[in-house]
């Protein structure tokens, strides 16, 4: 069977799908009464519209990076890992630990630490589900989210009981020590007189995810070990007779797809909040899922759903900010377009793929002369 | 019996996609025939079959049954045409009874009894008209192949079909099974019911059939009376030119032992025991071939001397002991060995059919020093010029390293998986069904490697459910059932009457007169 051109199936193919679910965001924003060109107005502008939006949008993308990276190295190994909130969570802690631990002189030094740090735990958190899989055969879908639940109620106890300093009241950790503050976008962008990003909370590790989403691609395409990834992810039989050992790619893959989730950590909790508190991670494990179905598990891929869905983030928040719409019908735009660009992704490619291979037939049936296909 | 035939089909043309499947077939089938349609994997014998039993639709044509003209838009108005179809996997409930089997889909009212009852009287009638001897009350998953065959045929019969079509009946089947199946179709024959019979068997062509329809991609090239052919004729309308049907090879000139098998024995995960202290022994320069019909441990060999499963009892390679449990009993360590393995099921295992050729160069190699630079990174180059200098050589087409292994033909996946394991020149190649589903074309090409790297004084052991596959290409047989070799023959001492035997489990009194040992 013939499959469509690539760029169909890359670019086509999503935009439709986003098409779509801005067509039916459109009729929800209609029915409530308000109009739908001023809520793409205000959302554009409140997201692209200024560096500070931008800032935001950055921001957002950027946690969305890390934990889509995190959801399609799984990918890759077939396993669907979706406890990247836990992950990312834990992660957090391992990312607090570091920054309270020493009277850090200066951001470059902490950074390294911290993504260590960061990783470690959120591997950590990962390598418990994946043992399961590998060897007792627990479903690592089952087993992640339950570890999610697991890994909130130990941050919650670690906060109220390890972490939080004597005298105050809401569970999270004290402030970090200037030295572990990581440059914003304003700190590094603004000269002059001229201030660029002002107050967003966009900062250095945006470039880490960037290095973080060309490592993958590097692991997955260019070395061994991704080989086998790819190997065993399409086909376990396959896989035991080149002699790829399951347990060991599931380890593996689950290992790196934990640290990648960790490391968001560094974004929101040293980055942003420089403090851990209580649900830092904001949903952000599950968004990982969308971005990487809608990128196609490739990190350039991914690197683009991140971006689209730090837009929807922030221009829904400027959204329920400056219009009528309430907070949850944002919510409900944003669900519509992770349905169409994710689970629904087949309703728009089979009758895509149709048109395409009924217009390939015809262009060959007027070309060449009845040469029987092979 | 009219003059009208039992089926006519006119232009019927099906595409999938691009592909042309069926092109403008015509074909006439007489009642009260045996009628053979033969042709290589994809020439799109089941496709037609399909569209006759309404699978799918065809785009142009038409089908015309006992003259009349008849749509067939699904399966059960294919039934009511009176026609009734045994598939090559068998649509049967393993945990039904032979009856409810029968009954199954042909119910009478909400109360099963009196359907039982009818269908049990019925059988009975059948059993006895047809030399279909069953019993009503056994359960399918405690009957063998070729009595669960027997039981698709008798639901054919017993919703009334006057046509029947089998798809590729004797894959399954010992040769003696297959003549008591042979037996059955001469039977219906002369009841004046009508046979459709599709294979890419010669032999059961020629033995059986009246008249035969040869395909060749998606076209009816011919349509002869089988009494006026000859099975050459037959391949070289199939192929589209002369075909050696003999394997040439010289007599083997065996050395020194390679491997040794003793006593060897594993269990599935079910807990059967599927090998039942095997013991072989296979020289350099020899080709050992393992006959029997599939599902007598073949595969469990296979795979513990891949180090795809574990089990119990020694392996010595060259003299020194295999791991047969343990880190060190999987297919890298088997490669580390030198034991090179083309697996009897490229698609789900010899094969990523979504990885480019060229990666698929490297699979179970992929730690190959020459493809890897360092210890992480993978020399994708250098693997693309070794797949581009191996597909050129084993004539894989196209010769193009970007495509992905689900985009070249059966043969030429084949021709991949062979030309890497070969080209590593091993001491010992392992080889499953090395031609399933593979153009005759092609099984000429693999062949004649198989018999080079033998030549070259390496020791090859060769399974196949194909007898003739055995006969030819073997210098040694053993045959397998049921977990034990039933015996060994040298394959110019011996006869497919023989082999049938020992295949079925029955130990010929002078089974030891010609055992040769290592």
């Amino acid at each position: 069977m013939d499959t469509m051109p690539k760029w169909v199936d890359v670019f086509v193919i999503p935009l439709i799908s986003l098409i779509i679910a801005a067509i039916l965001s459109s009729l929800v924003i209609l029915a409530i009464g308000e109009s739908p060109v001023e809520a793409v107005k205000t959302m554009v502008t409140g997201a692209l519209g200024s560096t500070y939006g931008w800032g935001y949008t950055l921001y957002y993308a950027t946690n969305f990076m890390f934990t889509g990276l995190a959801v399609a190295v799984a990918f890759h190994a077939r396993m669907f890992n979706i406890g990247g909130e836990g992950q990312a969570m834990l992660g957090g802690l391992g990312v607090a630990l570091v920054c309270l631990s020493f009277n850090w002189p200066h951001w470059t030094l902490v950074l390294p630490a911290a993504i260590i740090g960061g990783a470690l735990f959120g591997a950590a958190w990962a390598a418990i589900p994946a043992y399961l899989q590998a060897k007792r055969g627990s479903h690592i879908v089952i087993t992640t989210i339950m570890f999610n639940f697991i890994g909130a109620a130990l941050l919650n106890y670690m906060l109220v009981n390890v972490l939080r300093p004597q005298g105050q009241m809401d569970p999270a950790s004290g402030r970090f020590p200037p030295g572990t503050n990581l440059p914003t976008f304003q700190d590094m962008f603004s000269t002059f007189g001229v201030t660029l990003f002002r107050g967003a909370p966009v900062n250095v590790t945006f470039f880490v995810a960037i290095a973080a989403c060309v490592m993958v691609w590097w692991l997955i395409w260019r070395t061994r070990l991704g080989y086998a990834i790819r190997a065993y992810g399409h086909s376990e039989p396959a896989a035991i007779y080149a002699g790829i050992s399951p347990t060991k790619i599931i380890m593996i893959a689950m290992l790196i797809s934990g640290a990648l989730a960790g490391c968001m950590a560094i974004n929101n909790v040293m980055g942003e909040a420089e403090r851990l508190v209580l649900n830092s991670v904001e949903g952000a494990g599950f968004i990982g899922i969308a971005v990487a179905l809608m990128g196609r598990s490739h990190p350039f891929g991914v690197f683009l759903a991140a971006l689209l869905f730090g837009f929807l983030y922030q221009g829904g928040a400027e959204l329920s900010l400056w219009s009528n719409i309430p907070r949850e019908l944002v919510v409900v735009i944003q669900a519509l377009v992770i349905l169409f660009t994710g689970a629904l992704d087949n309703m728009v490619r089979m009758p895509l793929e149709r048109m395409f291979l009924a217009a390939r037939r015809r262009r060959q049936a007027a070309t060449s002369i009845s040469e029987p296909a092979e | 019996m009219s003059d009208a035939p039992a089926i006519e089909l006119k232009g019927i043309s099906k595409a999938f996609g691009p592909v042309q499947a069926n092109k403008d077939i015509s074909i006439r089938v007489m009642p009260g025939t045996i009628h053979g349609i033969i042709g290589e994997n994809g020439a799109g014998k089941s496709t037609l079959m399909s569209i006759l039993y309404g699978f799918y639709k065809a785009d142009k044509g038409e089908i015309f049954i006992s003259g009349n003209r008849t749509e067939i838009p699904n399966s059960q108005a294919a039934i009511a045409a009176g026609i009734g179809m045994v598939f090559q996997h068998f649509k049967l409930v393993e945990n039904f009874t032979i009856l409810e089997n029968v009954v199954l889909g042909a119910e009478e009212g909400a109360l099963l009894r009196p359907s039982l009852a009818k269908a049990r009287a019925e059988l009975t009638r059948l059993s006895e008209e047809y030399e279909l001897k069953t019993d009503p009350d056994a359960l399918i998953e405690e009957i063998g192949v070729g009595m669960q065959q027997r039981v698709e045929i008798l639901k054919a019969l017993y919703r009334q079909a006057d046509i029947l079509i089998l798809d590729e009946p004797t894959g399954v089947l010992t040769p003696a099974e297959a003549d008591h199946l042979f037996r059955i179709l001469r039977g219906l024959r002369e009841q004046g019911k009508t046979i459709v019979l599709i294979t890419h068997k010669l032999r059961e062509i020629m033995d059986v059939t009246d008249t035969v329809s040869v395909m060749r991609r998606g076209e009816m090239t011919a349509t002869v009376k089988t009494s006026e052919t000859s099975p050459e004729q037959l391949a070289e309308l199939m192929v589209g030119r002369k075909v050696l049907l003999r394997v040439d090879k010289m007599p083997a000139k065996p050395g020194k032992t390679v491997l040794e098998i003793e006593n060897l024995r594993t269990t599935d995960d079910k807990g059967v025991e599927r090998l039942k202290g095997v013991s072989l022994n296979v020289r350099a320069g020899e080709i050992l071939g393992i006959a029997g019909v599939a599902g007598n441990g073949q595969s469990e060999l296979l795979e513990i001397l891949g180090g795809m499963t574990q089990g119990t009892g020694n392996i010595r390679l060259n003299g020194d002991e295999l791991d047969l449990t343990g880190k060190y009993s999987d297919g890298q360590s088997r490669r580390a060995r030198s034991i090179a393995h083309v697996p009897e099921d490229r698609q789900s295992k010899g094969l990523i059919m979504d990885f480019f050729a060229w990666e698929n160069m490297a699979f179970g190699y992929y730690n190959d020093d020459a493809y890897n630079k360092g210890a992480f990174w993978m020399d994708n180059a250098a693997l693309r010029e070794d797949t581009a200098r191996k597909m050129e050589k084993f004539d894989v087409r196209p010769p193009n390293p970007w495509l992905t292994a689900k985009n070249f033909s059966g043969g030429n996946q084949q021709k991949i998986v062979v030309a890497r394991e070969i080209e590593r020149s091993p001491e010992l190649l392992l080889v499953g069904q090395p031609t399933r589903g593979v153009d005759i074309g092609a099984i000429e090409f693999i062949h004649k490697q198989i018999v080079a790297l033998r030549d070259a004084g390496k020791a090859i052991l060769l399974v196949s459910v194909e007898l003739d596959e055995i006969m030819s290409l073997s210098d040694r047989i053993a045959v397998m059932f049921d977990g034990h070799i039933m015996g060994e023959r040298l394959p110019d001492q011996t006869d497919q009457r023989e082999l049938g035997l020992l295949m079925a489990g029955v130990d010929g009194s002078d089974a030891l007169a010609v055992a040769v040992g290592g």
